[in-house]
């Protein structure tokens, strides 16, 4: 009886510590500390909140660099998060991503045997994934320069300016946040 | 590859050795008692809470006692998470409005918290309100992940102790890990992780209007300190569905680099823990070597098998066939590989690509981590715990070969340690086994399958290898959330964990009991390099025994018929 009651106390202890205490007082913390950062690293477009920069978003406009195909209904839907789970072996899979090969190289007017990047065309991990390989977003440079009607050398420079970098160099891959490109296209515009 | 993944893939493993083997040393000082840099602000608060808990510091259990404490503050753990779940919608810190989770959900959800699990059959961020995640979810993050450390410290102590009757207290040993050992961890962990972006808020989810117009929610939540504790901890229960995939749990390579880091880091200290107890740091060092070894291995082959890409995707017109389905792009194929391996090795689970759609041969890897019984470095404690038991049966069949009675570390080796050994290495295989086989005779076992054909088989193998080991993650295109799954995945939880904690507390109740044999020149020495390839040896012989012909009508046949451009 003694360890049942010691046992109810630890809990109710520990509990407070761990359950309350702890992320209570990290968010206050970070509140204060990282409020952009803590509060989903929001981009704005004066009042209205145009979206998360670490969330994709999904873009279908033939003047917008594309993202990743999203395994989430409907895509990109970032009240939920999820992959296809679809195996290699799942003919399901191999279907779907002969139809995005195919709308790829449409929309871009790529001849029919040009290899497309794998990102472009496989879903991500988390159906939210805010970024894309470097190859794909040069390989979309062309048409949204001609949907835009500037230089296809100032999209590329676009996609150079914001590609991030591996960690030191080793730790993960470089992408582009196709959020930020597409922002970066509007202030062209918005230039000219 | 390029040279930056080479680099990666060589540095990692050097990095972490060099940070586990300060904190291995820091624990064994935390647990035998000593003074350490964080005393001075730690013990008031330390001596507050055993007033508090009414616990005496300097009461010595026995193991039954010891038991008897662990298993009671675990029980009373699931039973109130599992309540807190059917509550939520009236209490506080609910800004979605979410109602009631199902019952056998809560369940599932209540055991597989409670075991260091952490197995997710709902999708956290449709599901559980700010209040589940951290006073439910959190709090069982640290307790789960505490219960198996101390465990694996008694242990410790049965190896270390002559003729003594007690193997230590568990509330101190408890309440000294939390508050020397995980606190302090987390709490950095959780402001670099915001500091790359993880959100830390009690806000509802955000309404944005995205570029070309739509709508978009988006959710978020205290997700920092929950992330800390998950990877710190090996427990792996993400705030959102997919986990560490998610941009809001790993935002940036840094702090995916922290969460493989964290989710190995106590687990690879630990036998530096045992080297420094012993007062035998060679021990820990040959212990050590052979968890390294085995996760080399197996980095290896799997980097090498996901690498290659997939022939069909090949042919359709992919990059060199690359396998990104699944994958996120921040973080690549070696990045995904990397993560995946550490988090099978360990009891994590936590997860940064989709398992499901890895290429056969490297689900094979995986499966193979968490069927051995995840002892390559393993969950906080109980992987140490699987280590040790196979190095028992190790000194058992050196023993056979010489003669000679076994012994280790000082210890004889007889009948009631070896019963208890066999049960923790054999319960968990036969448990994955028995469930398998049950659900892929039941109607309800295969109408969940996410895919079909033998990658179907390996849905299922890997659903009850992940819970019976107590390791969480999943092949998540199986619909683990029905009846079913649930109660199933339940058991083999609860059995899993149990029957490598209670029997390994009984081997250093025995253990503690013992005289310690002086070595002579006749002790089989096992702080060598010797010793360590023949554990690595058994290892690989009896998890390849158990699980070889399940293997080949799953992932083998699976990448078989993959090179021949059979899909189903």
């Amino acid at each position: 009886m003694l360890q049942l009651k010691r046992s109810i106390l630890v809990f109710m202890g520990l509990s407070i510590i761990c359950g309350l205490i702890y992320p209570l007082g990290i968010t206050a913390v970070s509140q204060a500390v990282f409020p952009r950062q803590s509060n989903a690293s929001i981009v704005k477009n004066g009042d209205i909140v145009i979206g998360s920069q670490l969330i994709g978003q999904h873009y279908t406009r033939p003047e917008y660099f594309h993202g990743r195909p999203s395994a989430i209904d409907p895509p990109y839907d970032a009240s939920n998060s999820t992959g296809s789970n679809l195996a290699p072996s799942n003919a399901k899979l191999l279907d779907q991503v002969k139809g995005r090969i195919e709308l790829v190289r449409q929309e871009n007017g790529l001849p029919l045997n040009r290899p497309i990047p794998a990102d472009l065309v496989l879903t991500s991990a988390s159906g939210l994934d805010p970024h894309i390989s470097v190859d794909a977003a040069t390989l979309q440079a062309p048409r949204i320069a001609g949907q835009r009607k500037i230089s296809r050398s100032a999209v590329q420079e676009i996609v150079y300016q914001n590609t991030e970098k591996p960690f030191l160099g080793i730790w993960g891959s470089e992408r582009v946040n196709v959020l930020q490109l597409n922002i970066a296209l509007e202030q062209i515009n918005v230039q000219q | 590859m390029t040279t930056g993944n080479w680099f990666c893939l060589l540095l990692f493993p050097l990095i972490l050795t060099i940070l586990a083997y300060p904190i291995g040393v820091y624990m064994a000082k935390v647990f035998s008692g000593g003074k350490t840099f964080l005393t001075p602000i730690v013990a008031p608060v330390e001596r507050f809470l055993y007033r508090l808990f009414t616990v005496d510091p300097n009461e010595d259990m026995p193991w039954k006692t010891y038991t008897l404490c662990l298993v009671l503050l675990n029980v009373i753990g699931i039973a109130v998470l599992f309540l807190l779940q059917l509550i939520q919608g009236w209490l506080p810190f609910n800004p979605q409005k979410f109602g009631a989770v199902r019952w056998d959900t809560a369940l599932n959800t209540a055991i597989s918290f409670g075991t260091n699990t952490n197995w997710q059959a709902y999708s956290g961020e449709q599901t559980m309100s700010y209040l589940t995640q951290m006073l439910g979810l959190t709090v069982q993050n640290f307790i789960s992940a505490a219960i198996g450390i101390v465990a694996v410290i008694a242990v410790i102590r049965g190896f270390i102790r002559k003729s003594a009757a007690a193997i230590g207290n568990f509330w101190v040993d408890l309440t000294r890990c939390v508050l020397y050992v995980l606190l302090p961890l987390v709490v950095i962990m959780s402001f670099v992780l915001v500091s790359q972006g993880v959100v830390q808020t009690l806000s509802p989810s955000i309404t944005a209007k995205t570029l070309e117009g739509k709508q978009q929610v988006i959710a978020v939540g205290p997700v920092a300190s929950q992330v800390a504790i998950k990877q710190i901890g090996t427990n792996g229960g993400g705030f959102f569905n997919v986990n560490s995939a998610h941009p809001f749990e790993n935002p940036t390579p840094l702090t995916d680099f922290l969460e493989v880091l964290g989710l190995l880091l106590i687990a690879a200290a630990l036998p530096f823990t045992l080297g420094a107890m012993l007062k035998n740091r060679r021990q820990g060092f040959a212990i050590f070597a052979a968890m390294m070894i085995l996760y080399l291995a197996g980095l290896g082959i799997f980097t090498w098998t996901e690498m290659r890409g997939s022939p069909l995707l090949e042919k359709a017109g992919v990059v060199s066939g690359m396998n990104m389905e699944g994958k996120e792009a921040r973080f690549g194929v070696v990045n995904s590989v990397l993560f995946a391996q550490s988090t099978t090795v360990t009891s994590c689970g936590a997860v940064n690509s989709m398992h499901d759609s890895l290429l056969p041969l490297s689900g094979m890897v995986l499966l193979f981590n968490m069927a051995i019984g995840e002892v390559i470095f393993g969950g906080v404690g109980t992987g140490l715990i699987g280590m040790l038991s196979y190095a028992i049966l190790t000194m058992f069949l050196a023993g056979l070969m010489i003669g000679r009675t076994p012994e280790f570390m000082g210890k004889k080796l007889e009948l009631p340690e070896m019963v208890m050994v066999v049960v923790i290495i054999i319960t968990p295989a036969i448990l994955q086994l028995i469930l398998s086989s049950v659900a892929v005779s039941t109607p309800a076992g295969i109408a969940s399958l996410g895919n079909a054909g033998p990658h179907g088989l390996s849905e299922i193998i890997y659903a009850f290898a992940s819970a019976s080991g107590n390791n969480g993650s999943a092949f998540a295109g199986l619909n683990a959330n029905t009846v079913f799954y649930n109660l199933t995945t339940s058991l083999a939880m609860l059995i899993g964990r149990f029957s490598t904690i209670i029997p390994a507390l009984a081997i250093a109740g025995t253990l503690a009991g013992k005289k310690i044999v002086p070595a002579s020149v006749a002790t089989f020495p096992t702080a060598s390099l010797l010793f360590t390839f023949m554990l690595i040896a058994v290892i690989i012989v009896v998890g390849a025994l158990t699980f070889f012909p399940v293997f080949t009508l799953g992932p083998l046949l699976e990448h078989l018929l993959l090179a021949i451009g059979k899909t189903f």
